[in-house]
């Protein structure tokens, strides 16, 4: 009888439902310790006491059944059959908070008059013996009558006794009356009744270990020196610690570009393997180090729960610009990668917030652009320190809040207004982090980003090996030749408008390739500068020593600068193009994104320059 | 409702009960789902360095309102 049942994964945001889900599946979903992180249903298998298989649907945190906002509309249409690709679920496991009951039984008991059978299992118990609060799960058992379940899912505690709860041929159906008003007083009082006699807790303690830590972390002035630490020691790190992990992958994949042309006669094929695929594809791979460092720090942040309190500080200037206070989280996602972060904007009510945070969240510095950060601060500062760098770096990230606040303001003054939404910020405890969690999803990102890099990235470095190839001149030199290809006569014809930014052809092709995905300029500049000169010299030395034809360096500050601003705001991304299409239904949006942004990264480029030419020369 | 002294007037520590709420019915009902309701008790934490948001404590959780929004919920 028990086979294939489908559960569902139902409860308050943040309680753990996708720790559990993954618990129950060894799926790897995104855990992180603060409300609003799962926004879309995940459907995973797993296998009861039995050996028979069950699926488990993982929903996004709700408040109620009442949906306000796109998240908790998904959760609302899968639980009632509503959404024609998920099945309806045959039962519910309904996660409550051990710390807050009252309140998340607002919720569960909303659930328990769907008609569903259901499973309540009361997670974080942990942190509730912690603050002294212990509950009677068989008697809330013996009322319901229904199994209840402690656990704390983040260490497996309880999943025994999950197991058995699911295993039962027979799922009960909770005993308990609808509450048929809508007000919410009369359901918390139907609640309190429910929950009387429960519920102990040993004395009003309400010194939490999370308020010592707050203390400190946001305080007035120690909040932001904390908050300034952390940034500028991730910075720090991408630029000294990363060096050393970096030379490892480009030695790598320097040995294999030599093992080819050993093996190989020299000719077309092997210029595209040696030039085209190892070149371009180990131009962007050799930035995993940077990648895994950043996803580190955001790990540890989120893990811990300092996330939610950044939130909390910066909600100031969000709101100063008209920002929902929510769009935090959707900002900052973005900048891993605009896509999650686009994506995050479900958890706002509005659906003008909604939008607002979806056309500015692409001037968020995302991961893609580390590469091109780095390759051109580099080459920008070619004697300066790891701090000197940072501090560059550190600019381009203040420079693209500016441009997230200034965008947002812009935003909020012309678009049509709407009713003002609640802003309400919950605030997890902290916790310690989950070394677990984090090198997950470090791994989870490596390999994303391993994964762009074998195919988006090795199929446009194949078209573009292509593209600077053919057609063939006659001449021996590689930079006549270039100039004959494709590729060439393109960047050539770009020239004149990229020539008052203080670009050259080449950096063209470079900017026109990138459109697509941002890390292609970093895998360009590898093809091209390789290609024209198959010396060991490498790429980046090749760079510095490019000049233009007046004989001064190409790759100059200015230049430098003029490439960086561009690519802080340039809208370089056909997967953001396509999820802002599908999350505002309308390729409306979507193309006012890619003007804006394009439009403005170029003014701002062109500014830098011209203006950078009082000053550099 | 003595007066209408409401949830942005309150200092670290203080505690209250909640009473009316003039706010948008879809943003009141909100706030009631999650503790609001009228006669709970509130506790002030604390406000952001930059002066708002103000964190409360409604139950066993901690809730972060904007200054405007705890200004339309007043205190018994
Ligand atoms: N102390 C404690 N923490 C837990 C427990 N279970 C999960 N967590 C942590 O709680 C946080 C939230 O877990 P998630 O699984 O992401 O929560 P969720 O319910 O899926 O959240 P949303 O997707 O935002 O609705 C994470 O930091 C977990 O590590 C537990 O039993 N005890
Ligand atoms: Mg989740």
């Amino acid at each position: 009888m028990s086979s294939d049942r489908t559960f569902a994964l139902v409860g308050n945001p943040n309680t753990g439902k996708t720790t559990l889900f993954n618990a129950l599946t060894g799926l790897r979903q995104k855990v992180a310790n603060y409300p609003g992180v799962t926004v879309e249903k995940k459907v995973g298998t797993g296998r009861d006491r039995h050996g028979a298989a069950f699926t488990v649907i993982d929903l996004p945190g709700a408040y109620s059944l009442d949906a306000k906002s796109p998240d908790e509309e998904v959760t609302r249409a899968v639980l009632r059959g509503e959404r024609p690709d998920t099945p309806q679920p045959d039962a519910v496991i309904c996660l409550v908070d051990a710390v807050n009951l009252e309140r998340h039984f607002y919720l569960a008991t909303q659930v328990m008059e769907l008609g569903l059978p259901v499973i309540v299992v009361i997670n974080k118990t942990d942190e509730a013996e912690e603050r002294g609060i212990t509950i009677a799960a068989k008697r809330l058992e013996e009322r319901l009558g229904v199994s209840v379940v402690p656990m704390q899912a983040n260490e497996r505690v309880g999943m025994e006794a999950l197991q058995v709860a699911l295993s039962a041929s027979d799922l009960a159906q909770p005993q308990w009356t609808a509450v048929e008003d809508g007000d919410p007083a009369t359901r918390y009082t139907a609640i309190e009744t429910l929950l009387e006699g429960t519920v102990a807790r040993s004395e009003e303690d309400r010194q939490t270990p999370s308020d010592k830590w707050d203390r400190v972390l946001v305080h007035p002035i120690l909040g932001w020196v904390v908050l300034l630490s952390i940034v500028g020691g991730l910075f720090f790190t991408l630029f000294s610690l990363a060096g050393y992990p970096m030379d490892l992958i480009d030695g790598t994949f320097g040995w294999l570009g030599e093992q080819v042309e050993a093996r190989m006669a020299e000719g077309d094929l092997r210029a595209l393997i040696t030039e085209g695929i190892i070149g371009g594809v180990g131009g962007v791979v050799i930035f995993l180090p940077q990648i895994l460092i950043l996803f580190f720090f955001i790990g540890l942040m989120e893990n811990t729960g300092y996330l939610a309190r950044v939130s909390f500080m910066m909600d100031r200037l969000m709101s100063g610009v008209g920002l929902n206070g929510k769009a935090f989280v959707p900002v900052l996602s973005s900048y891993a990668c605009a896509i999650p972060g686009i994506m995050a904007t479900r958890t706002m009510e509005s659906a003008r917030d909604r939008l607002i945070t979806t056309l500015i969240a692409p001037i968020t510095s995302c991961s893609a652009r580390l590469p091109v950060y780095v390759m051109l601060i580099a080459l920008m500062l070619p004697v300066g320190t790891a701090g000197q760098k940072a501090l560059v770096m550190i600019g381009l990230y203040v420079l693209s809040i500016i441009g997230v606040y200034t965008f947002a303001w812009v935003f909020n003054r012309t678009l049509e207004k709407s009713e003002k939404t609640l802003m309400v910020l919950e605030l997890p405890s902290y916790q310690r982090p989950s070394w677990r969690e984090i090198t997950l999803q470090m791994y989870e990102r490596g390999k994303i980003f391993l994964r762009r890099a074998g195919t988006v990235i090795l199929g446009l470095s194949i078209v573009l090996w292509a593209m600077t190839t053919y057609p063939k001149s006659d001449s021996e030199d590689g930079s006549e030749q270039l100039a004959y290809s494709a590729a060439g006569r393109l960047g050539k014809t770009i020239e004149p408008v990229i020539e008052p930014l203080g670009y050259d052809w080449k950096m063209g092709i470079g900017l026109v390739a990138s459109f697509a995905a941002r890390e292609v300029f970093v895998s360009t500049m590898s093809i091209i500068y390789l290609g024209e000169e198959a010396e060991e010299d490498s790429v980046r030395d090749r760079m510095a020593e490019e000049t233009r034809a007046d004989g001064k360096p190409a790759y100059d500050v200015r230049t430098c600068l003029s490439l960086l601003v561009f690519y802080v705001f340039a809208m370089q991304c056909l997967s953001t193009v396509a999820v802002t299409r599908r999350e505002t239904n309308s390729w409306r949006w979507a193309i006012l994104q890619v003007v804006y942004l394009t439009g403005f990264a170029y003014l701002a480029a062109l500014a830098t320059y011209q203006i950078g030419g009082f000053f550099l020369s | 409702m003595t007066d209408s002294r409401h949830l942005g007037q309150l200092t670290a520590g203080e505690v209250a009960a909640v009473g009316g709420m003039d706010l948008p019915e879809t943003a009141a009902g909100r706030l009631r789902e999650m503790g609001f309701l009228t006669g709970a008790s509130v506790r002030m934490v604390r406000r952001a360095p930059l002066g708002c948001p103000i964190e409360f404590e409604v139950g066993g959780a901690r809730l972060a309102l904007r200054q405007a929004d705890a200004a339309q919920i007043f205190v018994q």
